[in-house]
């Protein structure tokens, strides 16, 4: 097993005549807590959306894992052990806290229409499965009193968490958080850092899109930074805060 | 499991299931013209609950539904009638005319599932008039299905020598053809409840749910979308297929005017407005909606000499006015349906604060 997890070789995406992505590349290491920041609009986002397969490369491409992922595949990217959540907010609305996370288990089960219908053993079997890891998801990300309610009818907080715990349900080996800390508290950051550093113990690689420059240097074993869909710079915290050129970025030089 | 065992809902049970098997009795006494409503009122249960998996639990705005019923039926008629002098039984007919359904779902699902809303709803649309048309002329150069005149003389269901056409005589009752009709169909609506059931809370039902609320996080989590919603299609294609299987046996009859868009219309209001998604609202809302006309067709006309004296407006006119009213009214002051699942009911009315 490779010491590198993901690998972005020339990323290149064009929105008609805007280069959102000029030739991305960075390294994602097993294990890492990975930050990837910038100013608006330096393309963090578009980034994320080329690696999860919402949006075709027009350049480039990624190795995760050992293999080249495929582009406009987003169910293959979380089958193949990436997960995300999104900066606006995308639960399933309607749906309880805990369904929101037994959806999240889809990809790793197998009951077809005809388990449905005749509901064999095996079928129940892993029903019971499901239901037992959503609510033990709910209860790690520590909202499984809120289970029974409405994923709309939860607090911001307790949404971004849920939308956390859906993703860890598809068993990832690399967890993608848009801007997790987007619009929280103090204290609400600081509780969501704990949930993130908890997450890398267990084992998860994460990738970190964050305003919160403070969180990030603080959480991040490297950080890359963007800046009008260029890669400025990929290092450790410590020596990307005092590089000049990010200094600038984010002053506007 | 342990609801099943409580004694209130076991009485419930029980008292649903006197009042299915006595209700063709009742209606007899009325004619047997009442029973043949009774029994498409069922017929079209079993059809707004497979239109339900469509546009109930996977959100897809099917307007050609009526295809597959079609498919189900001409499936049935050419194997089961002197046109083609085939008369193969049930247990080769039904499951050929699913399948065939289920092709004929997959065939416009796989082109048009990347169109979302209204646009699908058109494609949809122009799927169930294609067919329809289809039905209508082929009978030239090879005549397949006689056209506009139709397909007669078809067979009716049959397990071995028991016919469920005519009266036959049944524990000492003398029990008419619609009837009997009216078992087997409630047989088969109850599995088709048991079905939407048992797929709603299933694996795929979720996804399905997930498709319908946010299609890009069900992707993100790993649902393949394309192949859920084939599925959903291809399940209700099948549905459809075997309810028109019935619908071919039970008539004796099939001709290309039965499948008008007007009554893809009429199954996907029955969903609607008895409440998408939620399968005692769509029960309620196909029994109101097939005999509601039915009764506005045998009671206008005399509700007019009563008050008036004479009749003032076309009594077939004027049952489509007050139909189209009550359908109004009910989307006005019931826009869920009428019975909603209590989450759209909320919802709802979330929106409109």
């Amino acid at each position: 097993m490779s010491e590198v997890l993901l690998k972005a070789e020339a990323v290149a995406k064009h929105f008609g005549g805007v280069k959102a992505l000029q030739e991305v590349s960075l390294t994602i290491r097993r294990g890492e807590i990975y930050g990837l920041i910038g100013p608006n609009g330096a393309g963090k986002t578009t980034f994320f959306n080329c690696m999860t397969g919402l949006y075709v490369p027009d350049g480039g491409g990624f190795v995760f894992d050992g293999a080249p992922l495929i582009a406009d595949a987003p169910h293959q990217a979380a089958e193949r052990g990436i997960a995300r959540t999104f900066q606006n907010i995308r639960l399933f609305g309607n749906m309880t806290a805990l369904e929101n996370v037994m959806v999240g288990r889809h990809v790793r089960t197998k009951a077809g229409v005809l388990g449905a219908m005749f509901q064999n053993a095996a079928t129940k079997a892993e029903e019971v499965a499901i239901r037992q890891r959503a609510s033990d998801l709910l209860h790690y990300v520590r909202i499984e009193e809120r289970a029974d309610d409405l994923a709309k009818n939860l607090s911001y907080g307790d949404q971004r968490r849920l939308e956390i715990a859906r993703a860890l349900a598809t068993e990832p080996k690399l967890l993608c958080l848009d801007e997790p800390a987007a619009g929280m508290n103090a204290t609400e950051t600081a509780e969501l850092r704990e949930l993130i550093e908890g997450i890398r113990r267990d084992g998860t690689t994460i990738l970190l899109i964050e305003h919160d420059v403070k969180l990030v240097m603080g959480l991040c074993d490297r950080v890359a930074v963007l800046d009008y869909g260029a890669l400025v710079i990929e290092d450790v915290p410590a020596v990307v805060q005092k590089d000049q050129r990010v200094i600038e970025a984010y002053l506007g030089a | 499991m342990s609801k099943w065992l409580n004694p209130r809902s076991a009485f419930g049970i029980a008292l649903i299931a006197v009042a299915l098997l006595g209700l063709p009795f009742v209606a007899a006494m009325g004619g047997q013209a009442w029973v043949r409503i009774l029994d498409f009122a069922i017929l079209y249960v079993f059809l707004a609950l497979g239109l339900n998996i469509v546009v109930g639990f996977a959100g897809l705005l099917d307007l050609g539904y009526i295809a597959f019923y079609a498919v189900g039926a001409y499936t049935w008629a050419l194997l089961a009638s002197p046109h083609f002098g085939l008369h193969l039984p049930i247990w080769v007919i039904l499951p050929i005319g699913a399948g065939l359904a289920c092709f004929a779902g997959v065939l416009l699902g796989s082109p048009t599932l990347k169109l979302r809303g209204d646009y699908l709803a058109i494609v949809t649309l122009g799927f169930g008039e294609i067919v329809r048309i289809f039905m209508n002329n082929l009978n030239a150069p090879v005549n397949i299905t006689n056209g506009p005149q139709g397909i007669t003389l078809i067979d009716p269901v049959a397990f071995g020598d028991f016919r469920f056409s005519g009266t036959s005589q049944l524990f000492g009752l003398s029990v008419s053809g619609p009837i009997k009709y009216y078992y087997l169909l409630v047989a088969l609506a109850i599995l088709v409840i048991v079905i939407n059931l048992r797929l709603q809370h299933s694996r795929i039902g979720r996804a399905w749910q997930a498709i319908r609320e946010d299609e890009i996080a069900a992707k993100a989590v790993g649902i393949n979308t394309r192949n859920i919603k084939l599925l959903a299609f291809a399940m209700g294609a099948s549905f459809g297929g075997i309810a028109g299987g019935v619908f071919a046996a039970m008539q004796g009859f099939v001709s290309p005017e039965s499948f008008s868009l007007m009554e893809s219309i009429m199954i996907l209001a029955m969903v609607v407005l008895g409440g998408m998604g939620h399968i005692p609202g769509v029960i309620l809302g196909a029994v109101l909606l097939s005999i509601l006309p039915e009764v506005l067709r045998y009671g206008v006309g005399p509700a007019q000499m009563a008050l008036f004296g004479k009749m003032l407006v076309d009594p077939e006119s004027l049952r489509m006015l007050v139909f189209g009213l009550a359908l109004v009214l009910v989307m006005r002051f019931k826009p869920a349906g009428l019975w909603p699942s209590p989450e759209r009911k909320r919802e709802l009315q979330e929106a409109g604060q």
